[in-house]
């Protein structure tokens, strides 16, 4: 028996029947290619996926990593055959991730120590050199019994990029664990993450997503013990012609577990889009959880539109409490009403409700440095439609 | 001296069933150094007159002129009237989440000054103010107006006007969901502010009660859309005794 195995079958589950819970399989056989009316493909933009969910070789290596690590962690680079992966218990749940999986060469693994409680941030960054030939990669995060840490993928440049993520957190971890799509405007970009929760653990799981032509993020948690507690956070700007997708699914596999997910987005300039789905599931072993899920989004102009999409499936009566909220709207009249009457002229007044719409999430990541650059980056997106500052 | 002219001024709002008027000609001067009461029942008009001077969008002003020191303001957007030297104390101030009291106080007083405020001695000019409204320091970290309590939206109105110093104020039902406590802070706050002698007051209200802090030099009762009757603080006596009843009558007979 593997280690794959053991922690995989770890979990033992009454079966549901849920859409919201594909079978997954390391057989691409299993995977058809998608038209696009597949439930979990209908939103997504194939034509500009240039081939990842077909059979375009995934052997590009234009690509650099650059690794940051803290004094505690390693992060190196390990040959696929010798690494650790599936060790979260994942199995890919879509044909891209099926063939990122088949393709990765070598796994980049990340691994907090037991007991090791590291403030500075781990910086991996994956720079794009080109976005001619498809490529794939595969990265796996520790993080050891009781460590403490952060860790955070930046993603710039050109590329075409099929990935999985796995990340791991023993019991009583406690991660944060960042990633950063600031890639050029030309970029796509799928992502399947999944996450496994120990018992007491604590993940902190912040996407941001700025750049890129097309960016499917699909990110999914479940735990292997009881009071693990799982937040998602997510900011996300999209600019004419974009899409940015977001897919969040958080398995509530173990009692007393806690979830909370919110994503907050904004959108301008003609067909930016942006979908925001979001997918709990609380299963009958999930006794006395606690859930609660929103997207917001701002439109700022004509022309963009978002979709938000959240679905909650309840197979136990004993929670503590679920709930969801989506919003989408405009620029609210009445703030802008109420900062101009004291003298704000309108540019700097609608300047400051976007940040205020995203300080919200934006000062809950706990990296200062993290947090100021956001605020900086969404100061550029908001030059190019609403005005500079002074 | 300034002076907020507002002459023969006429504002309707968009309904389901069409335009509807709702000021019907008001006829109004205030003058710095005078403090000017409105009173009138409830629906009469006089957050519209309101909002219709600060230049809320959701009002249309289909004739009449109002001018500050002879410039027309109704040309000009809600901000450039700030800076021109108007300011509202809403009967409802309006929540603005994640911009917080001091980050919004200090792009308002960088905006009306035309320069960012002294560092050193803004945050403790903003300590003082929110002080002397008997708001926490702690308040210029919150976010604008959320989650305050409806006597504390009104004694950051008040905090902001002291620290904006317009030229002039219209206050609508500032006193309004005020305890006795707080309507005595609220009202020694206008009263600092008007008794600098070169400010004007607008001060809008349902009851007497604020009446008997702020000392009006002029009282207005507005009914139906217009001003109904305009005399001295004994107005305010007089309306204190009988009600609006008389000019509500006398009104719906016109
Ligand atoms: N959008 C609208 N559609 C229809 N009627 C409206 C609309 N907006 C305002 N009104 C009406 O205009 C009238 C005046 O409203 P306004 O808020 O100015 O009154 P007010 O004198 O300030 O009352 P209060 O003492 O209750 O604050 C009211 O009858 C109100 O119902
Ligand atoms: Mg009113």
């Amino acid at each position: 028996m593997t280690a794959t195995q053991t922690v995989a079958e770890a979990l033992e589950l009454s079966p549901v029947e849920s859409h919201l819970h594909p079978a997954g399989s390391f057989n691409l056989e299993d995977h058809a290619v998608p038209s696009g009316l597949e439930e979990i493909w209908r939103f997504t933009p194939l034509k500009r996926l240039r081939g990842l969910h077909q059979d375009t070789p995934l052997d590009g290596e234009d690509f650099k990593v650059e690794v940051d690590a803290a004094e505690g962690v390693t992060a190196v680079s390990v040959p696929a055959a010798d690494s650790a992966r599936g060790v979260s218990g994942y199995v890919p749940v879509d044909r891209v991730s099926a063939r990122a999986w088949e393709a990765a060469r070598s796994v980049f693994e990340v691994t907090i120590p037991a007991n090791a409680e590291i403030a500075e941030p781990t910086t991996i960054r994956l720079h794009g050199e080109g976005l001619e030939k498809a490529a794939a990669g595969h990265l796996l995060v520790r993080a050891g019994q009781f460590s403490k840490a952060v860790v955070v993928v930046d993603y710039d440049g050109s590329a075409t990029w099929a990935e999985n993520i796995e990340v791991v957190l023993e019991d009583g971890a406690q991660l944060t664990f960042v990633t950063i799509q600031d890639w050029n405007d030309d970029s796509v970009h799928v992502v399947t993450q999944h996450a496994r929760v120990g018992r007491d653990a604590e993940l902190r799981h912040i996407a941001v997503s700025l750049g890129g032509d097309v960016v499917r993020a699909s990110t999914s948690a479940d735990y292997l013990g009881t009071g693990g507690s799982v937040e998602m956070l997510g900011v996300y700007f999209a600019d004419a012609g974009q899409h940015i997708e977001h897919r969040l699914f958080v398995d509530h596999t173990a009692p007393r577990t806690k979830s909370n997910v919110e994503y907050k987005g904004a959108l301008q300039g003609k067909d930016a889009h942006t979908v925001w789905i979001g997918n709990v599931l609380i299963r009958k072993e999930a006794q006395g959880i606690l859930t609660y899920e929103s997207n917001d989004n701002l439109v700022l102009t004509d022309g963009a539109t978002a979709d938000s999409v959240p679905n909650l499936e309840i197979e136990t009566g004993d929670i503590e409490g679920a709930g969801h909220a989506s919003t989408t709207g405009r620029f609210d009249d009445e703030h802008l009403f109420y900062l101009q009457s004291r003298g704000i002229a309108e540019e700097e007044a609608r300047r400051l409700v976007v940040h205020g719409f995203f300080n919200d999430i934006i000062r809950r990541i706990g990296v200062p440095a993290l947090q100021e650059r956001l605020v900086a980056s969404i100061e550029e997106e908001l030059a190019e439609h609403v005005g500079r500052i002074g | 001296m300034s002076t907020l002219e507002i002459k023969d001024l006429h504002v309707s709002v968009k309904t389901e069933e069409g335009d509807k008027e709702i000021l019907k000609g008001v006829n109004l001067t205030v003058n710095s150094g005078e403090v000017h009461a409105i009173m009138g029942p409830n629906g009469s008009g006089k957050s519209t007159l309101a909002y219709s001077i600060a230049g809320h969008p959701k009002y249309d002003v289909t004739s009449g002129t109002v001018t500050l020191d002879g410039v027309d303001i109704l040309s000009m957007t809600v901000d450039q009237r700030a800076r021109a030297g108007l300011f509202l104390a809403m009967q409802y101030p309006v929540e603005v989440p994640g911009v917080s009291v001091a980050n919004f106080l200090r792009t308002a007083k960088t905006a009306i000054d035309g320069e960012a405020p002294k560092l050193r001695t803004w945050v403790k000019d903003v300590n003082e103010a929110l002080e002397r409204v008997t708001l926490d320091k702690e308040f210029a970290q919150r976010s604008v107006n959320e989650g305050f309590s409806g006597g504390e939206k009104k004694r950051h109105e008040i905090a902001q006007l002291e620290l904006l110093n317009p030229k002039f104020a219209v206050l609508d039902e500032t006193d309004s969901g005020l305890d006795i406590d707080a309507l005595r802070v609220v009202s020694d706050g206008v009263n600092r502010y008007s008794t600098q002698g070169d400010r004007g007051v607008l001060l809008i209200t349902h009851y007497t009660r604020i009446l008997q802090y702020i000392k009006p030099d002029y009282v207005h009762v507005f009914v139906a859309g217009r001003l109904a009757e305009s005399g001295g603080r004994e107005l305010a006596d007089q309306l204190e005794a009988e009600g609006y009843d008389k000019y509500v009558k006398a009104a719906a007979q016109a």
